[in-house]
Formats: C-alpha cells, sequence, structure tokens
C-alpha cells in the first residue's frame, strides 16, 4: 500500500512540474507549485514512515514501462522507505520554505517546472529496483538540478558552476553504469533481485565498489570528487541548495549503500580501507576548505563535504565489522551512518534555509559584507544558531549523537583480528574527531562574523526579518534537532529495521532503556542521556539568567563601550572572517592548501597603505583537475581535423571501422 | 525443405553478390546504370524464390516494389538526370578498377569467414542468405568510397539497400511493415540526394563530390 502511495506520488509531481511549466508566467505559479509539492512530499512522507515503522514486509511492483523485457520495477524495503521518509521530510521543509522565499525570485520559470521534477527524480531513485530504472531516476535528478544550478545562470561563475556539475554528474552515472553492468553480467539480469541472487567473482566485486565509490560518491561529494559540490550547490536558489545538499548527497549515499551493503553480497575486510579512508580524508578535508571560505553558501556546502565523509566513515566501519562477522557492532556503526543522515538532512537544509534568508534580506552572500543580523534578524539568527550547534556536534542536539555512536563504533575496533584494520580505525577516529572541532570552529565563525558584530555594510545594516513561511520552515527543523538530540532512542529503533536489513543485527532496543538513555552496547560500557544534558543545560541557564537578573544591578545604563574593545567605531575594525580562519590556516594552510601569506609593507615616510595577501590553492584542483582537463583539451584539439574531412574520407572511415570489427570478430572466434 | 529449393535461392543470392562486383567494375555512366536496374531485378528474383519456399505472399509485394522502383524507376530517373546534366563522361576512380575488383573479393571473403560461423546453429537458408547480404552491402560500401562521381555514390548507396532487403528477407519472421519503411525511406533518401545532385550541379558546375569539399574549405577559411 505505501509503494502505490509513493508511485502515485512521484506521478503527482510530475503533473505538478508540467503545471509549473504552464502556470510559470502566473502569480499563481509559485504557490501552486510549491504547496502541492509541499503536499505531495507530506504524503510521500507518511508513505516512508509507515512503511518502516509499522515494519512491513517489502513490497514490490512493476510496471509495463522502461525495457521491454523488464519493466520498471519497484521495491519500497526498509531501507527505502528510510531515505523516501528522509528525502521527503527535506523537500517538504523546503517546499514550505520557498513558499516564502521563492518571492524573491527573479526568474520563476527557470525553477518551478523542475522544481518537482528533481523531488519525482530522487523519489523514485530510492524506489528503484532494477539498474535501468535506478539509472533513469539518477539522471532525471542530476538534470534537474542541473537546470535549478543554471536557473540564475547569467550571475558570475554559475555557467561555470553547471558546466562542471554536468560534466562531473555524467562522469558519476557512467561509472554506476558500469557497475550495474559488471552486476547484471553478460545475461543482462537488470533487476536488483537477480543481481541479489547472483555470486559474483571476488574481482568483480572489488571493480565494482571502485566504480560505485566513483559514481556515488562524485555525487555524495567525497575527495576528490567533491570539486563541484561547492560550485554547484551554492548557485542554485537556497531551497534548491538546501535539497541538493541536505537531501540529494543522501541519495548518494543510498546508492552507494543499496549497491554495496544489499546487492554485491558479503563484503572482504580491505573494503572498508578504502571507504575509510576516503571518509576521513573527505571530513577533514572538506572542513578545511569550509574554513578558508567566506561565501556562507559556499561554507554551507563545503561543511556538506565533512559530513558526508562522517557518514561514510560509519559505513566503513560496518563494512569492516561485516567482513568479520561481528554483526552486532556493524549495525551500531550503520545506524550511526544512517542517523547522521537523518541529522545532516535537518540541520544542513536549516543553514541553507538560513543562509538564504540572510541573502534574501541583504542580497549578500560575502560572510567579510555581513555582521549584526542578530538585531535585524532575531528569529532567523535563534534558527541558524540552533543549526550551527547542531552540526558542531554539540549536546544536548542530534549532531552529538551520531558522531558519539560512530566513536562508540570506533571503541569495538580492537576486536577486529586484521592489523591493517585495528591501526587504521583509530587513526580515523582522530580524524574524525579533528574535524569534529574544526567544525565547531567553523560554526562560531560562520554565526559570529555574519550575524553577531556590527555590520560590515549598508545592505546588511538594512536588512529585515525573513517571512513567516521560511521561519516556519526554519523552526520545524530546530525543533526536529533538538528533538532528534534530546530522545535518540526513538530515532534508533525507528532506523532499527533498515539496520537489520543491512547488517543482519540490530542495536539493542532502546525504547526499554529507563529515562530515554541511549544505550549502544551494554550499560556497563556507555550510555548517554540526551535529555539529561539537555534538562541540565536548560536549568543551569535559567538560573543563570535568573541570578543575573535578580542580584545584577537594574538599573539600565548606557555608557561607552569598552575601548580596548572599540577604540575605532567603523565596521572595519573588526574581526573579520579572514582574521578569524588565520591560524587555521597558518597551521594546515601552508601543506593542504599552499597557502602563501605575503606583507607589503611600506617604508617609513611612505605614505601608501600597506597591504597583506593571504593565496590559498586548491591542490585536489590543481593536481587532479586541471591535468585531466588540459589533456581533454588536448585531444579535443588533436581530433578537431576530423571535424572537416571529405565525405568520401567519412564514408572510408566507417567502411574501415567496420571491416576492423568484422576481421577481429573472424580472428577472434 | 528440398535440395534444388536451397540450391536455387543460393544460386539468386549469389548472383545478386555477383552483381554487385559487375557493379564495382563498370566506368561508364549508362553501363553503370543498367547494371543497377539488373542488381535489382536480381533482387526481386531472390525475394520472389524466397516467398515462394518460405510460402509467404506478403513478400512478392516486397520483390515487386523493388522490381518498380529500384528496377524501373530510379534507375530511369538517374538516366534522366545524366542526361539533363550531361555527365556520361567516364567515371572517375580513386583506386584502380583491378585493385577494387581484388578488394572486393576480399569482402566477400571476411563476409563468409564473419557471418558462417556465427551463425552455424541458424536455418540454413538464412546463414547462406546473411553471407552474401554481407557481402552485397560490403561491396556497396566500397562502391561509395572508390568513386569521386555523386551519382556512382548514390548507386553504391542504394546497391546496400538491396543488400539489406536480401538480408530482412531471408531471415522468417520480419514484418512487412519494415521492409516497406526500409524502402520508403531509401525513396525519401533518393529524393534528396537527387535535389541535392542538382544543386551541387547548379552551384559548382560538376557532380565530382570533391568540388563540395573545396567549397566548404573556402568556408572554413573565411570563418
Amino acid at each position: 500500500m505505501p509503494l502505490t502511495v509513493a508511485l502515485y506520488g512521484v506521478l503527482g509531481l510530475a503533473i505538478v512540474a508540467v503545471a509549473g511549466a504552464v502556470t510559470q508566467r502566473g502569480a499563481l505559479g509559485r504557490p501552486l507549485v510549491y504547496g502541492l509539492s509541499a503536499a505531495i512530499s507530506a504524503t510521500l512522507l507518511a508513505a516512508g514512515l509507515d512503511a518502516l515503522l509499522g515494519a512491513l514486509a517489502p513490497e514490490t511492483a512493476t510496471l509495463p514501462l522502461g525495457l521491454p523485457w523488464l519493466g520498471a520495477r519497484f521495491r519500497l524495503d526498509a531501507l527505502s522507505a528510510l531515505f523516501l521518509a528522509v528525502v521527503n521530510l527535506g523537500a517538504l521543509a523546503a517546499s514550505l520554505y520557498a513558499v516564502g522565499y521563492g518571492r524573491h525570485e527573479h526568474e520563476p520559470a527557470r525553477v518551478l517546472p523542475f522544481y518537482p521534477a528533481f523531488l519525482a527524480g530522487m523519489n523514485l531513485v530510492v524506489l528503484a529496483a532494477d539498474a535501468f530504472t535506478f539509472l533513469l531516476s539518477w539522471e532525471t535528478m542530476s538534470l534537474a538540478s542541473w537546470a535549478l544550478v543554471m536557473a540564475h545562470h547569467r550571475e558570475e561563475g554559475n555557467a561555470r558552476a553547471g558546466y562542471v556539475y554536468l560534466v562531473m554528474a555524467s562522469f558519476g552515472t557512467l561509472a554506476l553504469l558500469l557497475a550495474f553492468g559488471l552486476l547484471a553480467g553478460a545475461e543482462g539480469g537488470y533487476a536488483f533481485d537477480g543481481i541479489r541472487n547472483v555470486e559474483h567473482a571476488p574481482a568483480v566485486k572489488a571493480l565494482v565498489l571502485i566504480l560505485v565509490l566513483v559514481g556515488a560518491g562524485s555525487k555524495a561529494g567525497l575527495v576528490p570528487l567533491h570539486a563541484w559540490l561547492p560550485l554547484a550547490h551554492p548557485a542554485a536558489p537556497s531551497h534548491v541548495s538546501a535539497l541538493m545538499s541536505g537531501v540529494m548527497t543522501k541519495v548518494a549515499v543510498y546508492g552507494f549503500v543499496r549497491i554495496v551493503f544489499d546487492l554485491l553480497g558479503p563484503p572482504v575486510w580491505w573494503w572498508s580501507v578504502v571507504v575509510l579512508l576516503l571518509g576521513g580524508v573527505t571530513a577533514v578535508l572538506g572542513l578545511l576548505y569550509a574554513l578558508m571560505e567566506r561565501d556562507l553558501k559556499r561554507l554551507l556546502a563545503y561543511s556538506t563535504v565533512e559530513n558526508v565523509g562522517i557518514v561514510f566513515i560509519g559505513l566503513g566501519l560496518a563494512l569492516a565489522f561485516r567482513a568479520n562477522k561481528l554483526d552486532w557492532a556493524a549495525a551500531l556503526a550503520l545506524t550511526a551512518a544512517l542517523f547522521h543522515v537523518l541529522n545532516h538532512t535537518l540541520f544542513k537544509s536549516l543553514l541553507f534555509f538560513g543562509a538564504g534568508a540572510v541573502l534574501a534580506a541583504t542580497g549578500q552572500r560575502n560572510m567579510e559584507r555581513l555582521g549584526g543580523l542578530i538585531h535585524r534578524m532575531p528569529k532567523t539568527a535563534l534558527a541558524f544558531l540552533v543549526g550551527a550547534a547542531a552540526i558542531s556536534a554539540l549536546p544536548p542536539l542530534n549532531g552529538f549523537v551520531s558522531e558519539w555512536l560512530t566513536f562508540q563504533a570506533v571503541l569495538v575496533s580492537p576486536q577486529l583480528p586484521q592489523w591493517g584494520l585495528k591501526f587504521l580505525v583509530p587513526a580515523v577516529g582522530a580524524m574524525l574527531a579533528l574535524s569534529a572541532a574544526l567544525a565547531a570552529t567553523c560554526f562560531v565563525r560562520a554565526f559570529g562574523i555574519a550575524f553577531l558584530g556590527r555590520p560590515r555594510s549598508p545592505e546588511a545594516a538594512g536588512a529585515t526579518e525573513t517571512d513567516r513561511w521560511s521561519l516556519g520552515a526554519m523552526f520545524a527543523f530546530a525543533a526536529l534537532c533538538v528533538l532528534a538530540g534530546v530522545l535518540p532512542g526513538h530515532v534508533i529503533d525507528a532506523l532499527s529495521p533498515a539496520v537489520v536489513s543491512l547488517a543482519g543485527a540490530r542495536m539493542p532496543v532502546q525504547a526499554e532503556v529507563p529515562w530515554w538513555s541511549i544505550v549502544p552496547i551494554a550499560e556497563s560500557r556507555s550510555s548517554y542521556n540526551g535529555l539529561l544534558v539537555f534538562a541540565f543545560s536548560a536549568i543551569s541557564g535559567l538560573l543563570a539568567a535568573a541570578l543575573i537578573r535578580g542580584f545584577a544591578t537594574r538599573r539600565f545604563r548606557r555608557a561607552p563601550a569598552w575601548d580596548c574593545g572599540f577604540p575605532d567605531p567603523r565596521p572595519e575594525t573588526q574581526y573579520t572572517a579572514d582574521s578569524f580562519a588565520q591560524p587555521i590556516r597558518r597551521v594546515f594552510g601552508t601543506h593542504v592548501f599552499a597557502a602563501r601569506e605575503r606583507v607589503d609593507m611600506p617604508a617609513p615616510g611612505d605614505t601608501r597603505p600597506g597591504r597583506f595577501r593571504a593565496r590559498v590553492h586548491d591542490l585536489v584542483w590543481d593536481r587532479v583537475y586541471a591535468p585531466v582537463a588540459k589533456a581533454v583539451e588536448y585531444g579535443a584539439r588533436r581530433l578537431n581535423p576530423l571535424q572537416a574531412l571529405t565525405i568520401r574520407r567519412y564514408l572510408s572511415l566507417v567502411f574501415f571501422s567496420l571491416i576492423l570489427m568484422l576481421a577481429v570478430l573472424a580472428i577472434w572466434r | 525443405m528440398g535440395k534444388i529449393e536451397f540450391d536455387i535461392a543460393h544460386l539468386v543470392a549469389g548472383g545478386l553478390v555477383l552483381v554487385s562486383l559487375l557493379l564495382l567494375y563498370q566506368d561508364r555512366m549508362f553501363a553503370l546504370l543498367r547494371f543497377f536496374a539488373g542488381h535489382a531485378v536480381v533482387l526481386s528474383l531472390a525475394v520472389a524464390w524466397q516467398a515462394l519456399i518460405q510460402d509467404k505472399p506478403e513478400l512478392y509485394i516486397t520483390a515487386a516494389i523493388a522490381l518498380a522502383f529500384k528496377g524501373v524507376v530510379i534507375p530511369l530517373a538517374l538516366y534522366r538526370i545524366v542526361v539533363r546534366l550531361g555527365i556520361h563522361r567516364e567515371l572517375e576512380p580513386v583506386v584502380g578498377v583491378g585493385l577494387t575488383m581484388l578488394a572486393g573479393i576480399g569482402l566477400i571473403g571476411l563476409a563468409l569467414v564473419v557471418i558462417l560461423p556465427l551463425t552455424s546453429a541458424a536455418d540454413p537458408y538464412a546463414r547462406e542468405d546473411l553471407a552474401f547480404a554481407l557481402s552485397v552491402v560490403l561491396l556497396g560500401l566500397l562502391m561509395m568510397i572508390t568513386r569521386r562521381n555523386a551519382v556512382s555514390q548514390v548507386v553504391g548507396f542504394m546497391s546496400i539497400e538491396n543488400g539489406l532487403i536480401l538480408a530482412a528477407t531471408g531471415a522468417k519472421g520480419m514484418p512487412l511493415v519494415v521492409e516497406i519503411s526500409v524502402a520508403f525511406s531509401i525513396l525519401i533518401a533518393f529524393i534528396v540526394i537527387g535535389i541535392f545532385l542538382f544543386r551541387i550541379r547548379e552551384r559548382f558546375d560538376t557532380v565530382d563530390v570533391g568540388a563540395l569539399d573545396s567549397a566548404r574549405a573556402e568556408g572554413e577559411r573565411r570563418r
């Protein structure tokens, strides 16, 4: 039943997309498209939750579409249901946010038709149960999001972002296509059921793993395939940025989990080494990039890279434990990863909503031009603060729980028999800890520079609070961040059907633990009570506030600010985003970013201003992408003369290649 | 399936390959067109024979279409074009005729070597027919690339299509609509190419396709 509802919902989204294309000119288009999208997403969310929480048996359907001998197969099992719920939770909030935010859209005709199509594509990916449908939906998702990235194609840099995104998306799909080709084998068994039941050769499995890491990893943003992500995600309108960062990367994670955990069969231990290393490097590098960034939305996009790294660390741990038959530990690691998937959807969407509200109010994405917004947009600031605290993994919010669970899984690693893993996993745990600390730095910087201090530009000084729809979406997600952090046991239990289907075991039932604590392995080892931390921080905070209000002097005074901090009232004298990031840049930048600082100090008596320049390079771009681009360009230039051959030469080309292939066929047999 | 039926099918299809080789040998325009008409007649014979032994009356329609259009209408039209344009001079082969013929024989060998082992499980009618059809297609392609004249390229193209029809009728169960649509698309192609010929002639005063290339090179340079 939920599958039928879900498929009708996707059909509905397709109809809304057409409606969006038709009504784009009228004033009715925006509320119609976003309102209907929100309603359909709510229905799909309900369907997903119903299937997940009701622990229904997997449901399948085959529609007479697609490949004639295969049909379009769909399946709603626990994993699909979980991701269906996550996708539509994000989509619901983004649609509600867009009802208000869409008012600032100056080119609605470029957004309205593609938005529902994008949602439909993502929903179909998680429902698909054959390779053809999966890839078709995957491409729908990619192309619709590309169209949304290109919505403001006249703005500087967006056309390039769209181009890079398109190239990377095609490359990723190619890798997935090859992976499915290998899985299906020569008989072309593209249905997931068929793939699941075939035992693949070890070499094939290894190749498929690499291809899936490239295909799904490029969409999710694994380093070094992340290059498109910080370009493309911020270029889209903010509600779409929230969807791309918060939801589409999760669909990519779904693709990885579905293929590697479900279709590929039992893992080999060295797979986890690859995944863990990629995850760890991604987590640290993503945040270092984010710390160098001045653009608020690009900072959030880089932080998405980091969070994807955390998810992949969890998945890598799960693979390591599975390969060694430690199913209970695999369940713990997998729960941590899936929990973080949910969490990242919540707080990254929330943060992008906040950044979008700031962008709409000030027209600025550059943090050096913001500041002091907490006075002009207090509600947005509060919601953003909750999101920033959650993503920095501060208890009692949800980010802490999933990272804590990941660390619990790291602590089990001494039980692994392979020495390589015994050494690697703690190292990756250290990288995870580093990235968590850097995340806190990064979001102190983001919130502090954008919302605190004094306005650094007239636009920031003249900002006004955003509309009620946007605020509603933000506060709903902020509330969910708190709720998932305070009552994590319920979330863990809700995730368990999906975990059981993949890891073969589940974490202990958390609902029966007294006082809503969570106990990942056993009470004697570790436990965490979000409610207690929440109550403690709330009570101590309120008490402190009451004490200050009660015993401090009541007289309201205005006095000059402490002069050591403010000798000069101009906003330029404040701490800037760059100065905040300088220590980190000095520590890591010289090696990771080839950062160079140059001070140009005029001689005494000279009246020209002194200048300080810091240059940061993206080494991944310089070392990996630039050579590839150069090679492609060289090849293209060498092949260019082929564009101007004579007709007869073209025919000869066809003829001789045909002869060559026939000759190969004749000899090879 | 009698021995004699098999032999006759073999004979007619082999005849088509022979006429293809003859087409390759021609160095005069009118002779080329006459042999092209003969090519279509042999094809319609082969198709009609297939209709008889497979007991499929709709194949007679295919044979009739081949005979009427390829055997009569298109050669006559090409003849008129050649006369009106006054281009019945010698054809100018790119490669010598002897070498072309040798290459043609090599292609037939290649077609047999490729098809016969691949289709060992198939019905013998289809096997032989497919091998001959592939030979005809390859010879047509060879003709297209060894001639400079646009008319002989058209003829090479049409003979490729004849090879395709031979393959289609040899395989059992090919629906009539496929054959008709193939024939129809070839007709359209012929019309387009015919118009094209006149346009080339109008612009460049020759139907040597080399003129097109030099014109294009000029366009490239101008750009």
